[in-house]
């Protein structure tokens, strides 16, 4: 992508990202990552249809109205909503260049997230301890495979975001952290929206009946 | 023309990127901060939606799906910054082009399924009429 991108057309974008060569690669970037993004919502979409298909099919055991704690789900919903608030908040102190609050509000954003995954950690762990694992039924194997990719990628962002806070720390602020900062954030909004779909369809519309 | 392709291609704006006319630290702390409240309160609406009796209960899914939708466009708004300006329509065009892709994969799955499962259903009776002769 060495196209001569010259000074035609300063605009407000050029003005804050230094030169124009580098405005455009974190367009190019941004861009690529969001169509990674929607194409991991088509997988999501995949496991949601397949539990929407299956909710019902328990083989005798427990349904989603037996199973799930919604004072649970409330906290890891509360917990998942504040790290992408945090999230933003670290973009912004990414954005003036404050090494300090960078890592606090990455910090926060990351011990949020491990809030959620333990939480979610000891769901799965009680399920399975009371014998309704994935083997149970169809309703549970749809149940373990949609949560659980939900929750493989907040493992993996997770150590995404611990990696960046080690890079912010040590090489300082250049455009290729800064872009990978950019697709981190996109991920990790990216993952709430997922889990609003999740504690609305499985959890809330479960225990509606 | 390349001049023109490059002007065009500057005023785009990178997905999550920040909006010009949203430039400084309070404006962009600002458009956070109502993200956060309004999905907070989304939130809240949809759990209390379950608990109260208010609503008709076979009308809770719908206003369950109603508010998650809204809470996923406050989140595409004010935490991915994504709005209808002329320098996001490529953003906003591969959005729309998922959207109907979900769509297709979760409805043609729970309509292709509900129609098997019918007939199932009636070969499943057609069967117990044979075993019972």
């Amino acid at each position: 992508m060495s196209v001569a991108a010259t000074s035609h057309g300063a605009r407000s974008v050029d003005a804050r990202h230094g030169t124009d060569e580098l405005a455009h690669k974190r367009i190019v970037v941004g861009y690529g990552f969001w169509v990674f993004l929607l194409s991991d919502f088509i997988m999501f979409a995949g496991f949601f249809a397949a539990y929407a298909v299956l909710k019902d099919a328990t083989a005798g055991g427990p349904g989603a109205r037996e199973l799930f704690d919604i004072g649970n789900v409330a906290v890891e919903t509360l917990c998942l909503l504040l790290s992408s608030f945090t999230c933003g908040m670290a973009a912004l102190a990414v954005s003036v260049r404050s090494r300090i609050w960078t890592q606090v509000w990455l910090l926060a954003t990351g011990l949020l997230g491990l809030a959620f995954f333990a939480l979610e950690m000891r769901e799965f762990h009680e399920l399975i301890e009371a014998g309704n694992g994935p083997q149970r039924s169809a309703f549970l194997s749809a149940f373990f495979t949609l949560v659980g990719c939900h929750g493989a990628h907040i493992a993996v962002g997770g150590l995404w975001l611990g990696t960046m806070m080690a890079q912010f720390w040590f090489k300082g602020f250049n455009e290729t952290l800064i872009r990978r900062f950019l697709c981190f954030s996109l991920f990790w909004h990216a993952l709430d929206i997922v889990w609003v779909a999740i504690f609305t369809i499985v959890y809330l519309m479960g225990a509606a009946g | 023309m390349s001049a023109e392709k490059e002007t065009e291609w500057q005023g785009q704006l990178a997905p999550g990127d920040e909006l010009p006319e949203d430039s400084g630290l309070s404006a962009g702390v600002r458009g956070y901060v109502i993200g956060l409240v309004v999905s907070l309160l989304l939130t809240a609406a949809s759990f209390l939606v379950l608990h109260d009796t208010f609503l008709w209960k076979p009308g809770i899914p719908v206003a369950l799906g109603v508010l998650a939708v809204a809470q996923m466009g406050i989140h595409l708004v004010f935490f991915l910054h994504l709005n209808t300006g002329p320098d996001n329509t490529n953003n906003i065009l591969a959005l729309a082009f998922g959207v109907l892709i979900v769509a297709i994969v979760v409805s043609g799955s729970l309509w292709i399924m509900s129609h098997l499962n019918h007939n199932m259903m009636l070969m499943e009776r057609v069967m117990d009429l044979h075993q019972q002769r």
